[in-house]
């Protein structure tokens, strides 16, 4: 599979949908992505399968306060730079990049990477949506190390983390961070072809751009009927009724009401918020939970509405799509499960809580 | 010789100029309503004309003309008249990844871009430089588009914390190029790169339309013996600036008409927390109003194709308007729209003889209004009834989306079709008619204060005292601007303050919008 200009949009998309509420507006990545494949030509998705066990593979992400990123948009370069420092520190040639995280705009980052280094992208990510914790990625959860870690900033400064773990690694890096003027890109957990097999979520691009293609396509009917083959459910159809929002430890917490029109009249919906949307209750009742992807779209226009943008009056479709059967495990969800964050309640897949309502309701 | 106290208001629409005199305790004296032309000019010449003719008018009194316009609209949808503009970003390292005007409509591309080029240089959000300024960078550039280029765009990154490198980069053009129009970044938009950017580009590319306005309406007011008067432009915040400003930033003239209606609705009504439903003939605006004035949006509006940041009412839009036309769909279904006769009402209703069953022909059937002479004929009824329960609908469900929290709210009815509204609509405690509904948009010009805005990071440290110290600091800053756009320096007062703490960063930061406004000082 190729990324280019067609394809692009669509994967963008995608990672939007993945973002479940965060990872950002994936809209300057896009642009970004676009300039890059249209100078240099499509980046190359490669499948693991395809990956020899031993090549070097490099996950990478941004770090830092979104704010920064609305001025410094970034700079390809930091692609190449990186790509260096990580060849250096290893004392072996880089195979291909993979997105740290497909969910919003950490998606497209990797793209720019692999136009500027010639390198492919592999069909892989760490999440298979957005987390906002470090050690919320499968790399952790299958015990690749952390470092050697390499940051760079914009200028080309760069920093290399050995022996660390991904706490020590996130205190250290956070401050180097600040210190270079608030935003740096890094590449952290590296991994080869034969670990990352068991150790990525796979598949993870193409599905992004699989659903892009159907959320665009009008000719595949409502929403309900588009999502069917990603396996994605539509919990409700509302307005927006209220938004609760707080600052908590730099994570912006809150929920969201959701009042029921149409079919759904005189349902109340309540959304709960940690950067993500991270479970949907109805009176009590789990409709969704993390890890499953909960996503607002816009009724209307069918663009996804991350957590920062939803306001009262808003016309919204709740969907949700299955986790990656990783999370799904009591090892995934001991890492990214309810508990993790704090509630009190276990996780049901988002289908079999779908199934048993239509069972109460008929 | 007797004082000069009265002051004419202009708004021109997509199908009508209006106007208005309002005397010096703001009560309407004289009003008018004339087809807008093709060129823009003929209209307000033509309005002028009919209000000074009024027997209260008198061409000597007139102290001020406010003109609300499409101009620089217009010359951005239809890519006409627009600058070629050589960009320049101050950006280089930081932000290289998507040059100038990347994915621009191909037609606005074309005809507005001079060349684009990223040059180092750029501040920190803590107001350091993230690299020395390349001054050598900038006066290679403008040898390469000298002779192409009629105007210059200059963005640095975190400009609105440091104009620094912009200011620098303007003295770099001047030298090079002469007295070619320069826009400034920090002079138009707020926190975003590519949207400030594009604003600024937009900006510079509407000089010469600005030019041209200024000089159209300098003619008209000399034609008319109006050549003592004070014009001043409204701008998108519903405020106004002078022909100076214009100059500078004619780009803050797009979406001043919904501005001038929100700001005509406040006044007429004497609300100051309210929605506003601006009803025309094609379709009707909603917005809200925040201490008199129109909240603005909080996300990114489109112009001509290409997203920009700078402050715009915040509006739901429908397709809904008093010459909206009505069909009938499958199984006696109502359809309402999205088409509309326009200004050719008075021709097509039925109620004025015509043949296009419109929702003011439902109105006049529902008992709403009265116009035309014709009425409804009976056999229309079950539609037009079916039709205006579906405008109703429409309409309810957009007030309460331009609402941003739970409870009822006041909404005022203005625009010449707001007949359509009715007495009770869900999610409102009354609906406000007031008199000179239908010229809003004008009084809302003619009333028109004048503002001065800032937007800017300050490094605010840990204590309470050097917060407040910014705060004021702030304050003072835009007090300052609206004085020197035109406000009266013993009436400016604080309208808006927005505080916005910034996270991760080495120390404590606030993003402050602050906006001053006052009344106009005296002549």
């Amino acid at each position: 599979m190729l990324l280019d200009e067609t394809t692009l949009p669509y994967y963008a998309r995608g990672a939007a949908i993945l973002g479940a509420g965060g990872g950002g507006s994936t809209r300057s990545g896009l642009l970004a992505a676009l300039q890059a494949v249209q100078e240099l030509g499509p980046v190359e998705v490669v499948s693991l399968d395809d990956v020899p066990d031993d090549a070097l593979i490099l996950p990478t992400a941004g770090l830092g306060s979104p704010d920064i990123t609305l001025e410094k948009i970034g700079n390809p370069q930091q692609g190449v730079w990186l790509r260096d420092a990580m060849e250096r520190e290893l004392g072996r040639p880089a195979y291909a990049w993979m997105a740290a995280e497909v969910g919003g705009n950490n998606a497209l980052k990797p793209v720019v990477w692999a136009a500027h280094t010639g390198l492919p992208l592999v069909d892989a990510d760490g999440m298979g949506r957005a987390y906002p914790e470090v050690q919320m990625i499968s790399m952790h959860l299958h015990g690749v190390p952390a470092t050697p870690t390499v940051l760079v900033d914009e200028r080309g400064h760069h920093v290399v983390f050995r022996d660390m773990d991904a706490q020590w690694l996130e205190r250290t890096a956070r401050a180097l961070s600040v210190a270079f003027g608030g935003f740096s890109v890094t590449v952290d957990h590296s991994l080869d072809g034969a670990t990352a097999r068991t150790a990525t979520v796979r598949g993870s691009v193409s599905r992004a751009v699989r659903i892009g293609e159907i959320l665009s396509d009008t000719s595949l009917g409502d929403t309900v009927d588009r999502l069917a083959p990603l396996g994605g459910h539509v919990l409700v159809t509302g307005k927006i009724a209220e938004v609760n929002r707080r600052t908590v430890g730099g994570f912006a917490r809150g929920n969201v009401l959701v009042d029921g029109v149409a079919g759904d009249r005189d349902r109340l919906v309540r959304v709960e918020i940690q950067n993500e949307n991270l479970a949907v209750l109805e009176e009590g009742e789990v409709l969704a939970s993390v890890p499953d992807v909960i996503t607002a779209l816009d009724s209307q226009t069918g663009e996804v509405i991350f957590t920062e943008e939803l306001r009262y009056g808003q016309r919204v479709t709740l969907v949700a799509l299955p986790a990656p059967d990783m999370w799904r495990t009591e090892a995934g969800l001991a890492l990214v499960g309810p508990r993790a964050f704090d509630y009190d309640f276990d996780y049901i897949p988002v289908e079999e809580l779908v199934a048993r309502r239509k069972e109460s309701v008929s | 010789m007797t004082s000069a106290d009265l002051r004419i208001g202009i708004d021109v629409g997509g199908t009508n100029t209006d106007a208005v005199v309002l005397d010096g305790s703001k009560e309407p004296v004289a009003r008018t309503k004339v087809p807008t032309t093709l060129d823009i000019t003929g209209g307000i010449n033509h309005a002028l004309r009919e209000v000074l003719s009024a027997p209260a008018v008198r061409a000597e009194r007139i102290g001020h003309v406010m003109v609300g316009t499409t101009h620089a609209t217009n010359a951005v949808l239809q890519r006409r008249g627009l600058r070629r503009v050589a960009a320049i970003r101050i950006g280089a390292p930081s932000s290289t990844c998507i040059r100038p005007m990347f994915g621009w409509p191909d037609d606005l591309h074309r005809v507005i871009s001079a060349g684009g080029r990223i040059v180092a240089g750029g501040m920190e959000l803590d107001g350091g430089e993230i690299v020395p300024f390349d001054a050598d960078a900038v006066a290679r550039f403008c040898g390469e588009v000298a002779g192409t280029a009629e105007a210059v765009a200059v963005t640095s990154v975190f400009a609105p914390v440091s104009p620094a490198h912009e200011q620098l980069a303007a003295e770099v053009i001047q030298r090079e190029l002469g007295d070619i129009p320069i826009s400034l970044s920090h002079e138009v938009g707020s926190l975003g790169l590519l949207e400030r950017e594009n604003a600024t580009i937009l900006n510079a590319a509407l000089g010469r339309v600005a030019a041209n306005i200024i000089e159209a309406i300098e003619e008209a007011l000399d034609a008319h013996d109006l050549g003592h008067a004070v014009p001043f432009f409204a701008q998108n915040d519903g405020t106004l600036m002078s022909l100076a400003f214009t100059e500078r930033t004619p780009v803050l003239t797009i979406g001043s008409g919904p501005a001038n209606s929100l700001r005509g609705a406040a006044f007429l009504s004497g609300q100051e927390n309210a929605l506003v439903a601006d009803v025309g003939g094609t379709s009707t605006d909603i917005g809200a109003l925040m201490t008199s004035f129109p909240r603005e949006s909080a996300f990114g509006v489109e112009v001509g194709g290409v997203r920009t940041n700078f402050r715009m009412p915040d509006l739901v839009s429908i397709a809904i308007g008093g010459g909206t036309v009505v069909r009938e769909g499958d199984r006696g279904a109502a359809l309402v729209g999205p088409d509309s006769v326009g200004y050719q009402l008075d021709r097509d209703a039925l109620v004025f003889g015509g043949d296009v069953a419109t929702l003011s022909d439902a109105a006049v059937a529902a008992g709403r209004a009265e116009m035309g002479g014709a009425p409804p004929p009976a056999h229309a009824g079950d539609l037009l009834g079916a039709a205006l329960a579906e405008a109703d609908r429409q309409m309810a469900d957009a007030i309460d989306r331009i609402k941003v929290t739970r409870g009822d709210l006041p909404l005022i009815a203005v625009g010449g079709g707001s007949v359509l509204i009715p007495d009770r609509v869900p999610g409102v405690t009354e609906v406000i008619r007031p008199a000179h509904y239908d010229v809003a948009n004008a009084i809302g010009a003619a009333i028109g204060t004048v503002s001065g805005q800032i937007d800017r990071i300050y490094a605010v440290g840990y204590g309470e005292r050097s917060r407040a110290k910014a705060v004021e600091t702030a304050r003072q800053a835009a007090i300052d601007n609206a004085v020197s756009a035109g406000a009266d320096a013993g009436a400016v007062k604080i309208v808006e303050i927005d505080e916005i703490p910034l996270a991760y960063l080495r120390e404590p930061a606030v993003r402050l919008r602050v906006k001053a406004a006052g009344p106009l000082s005296k002549v």
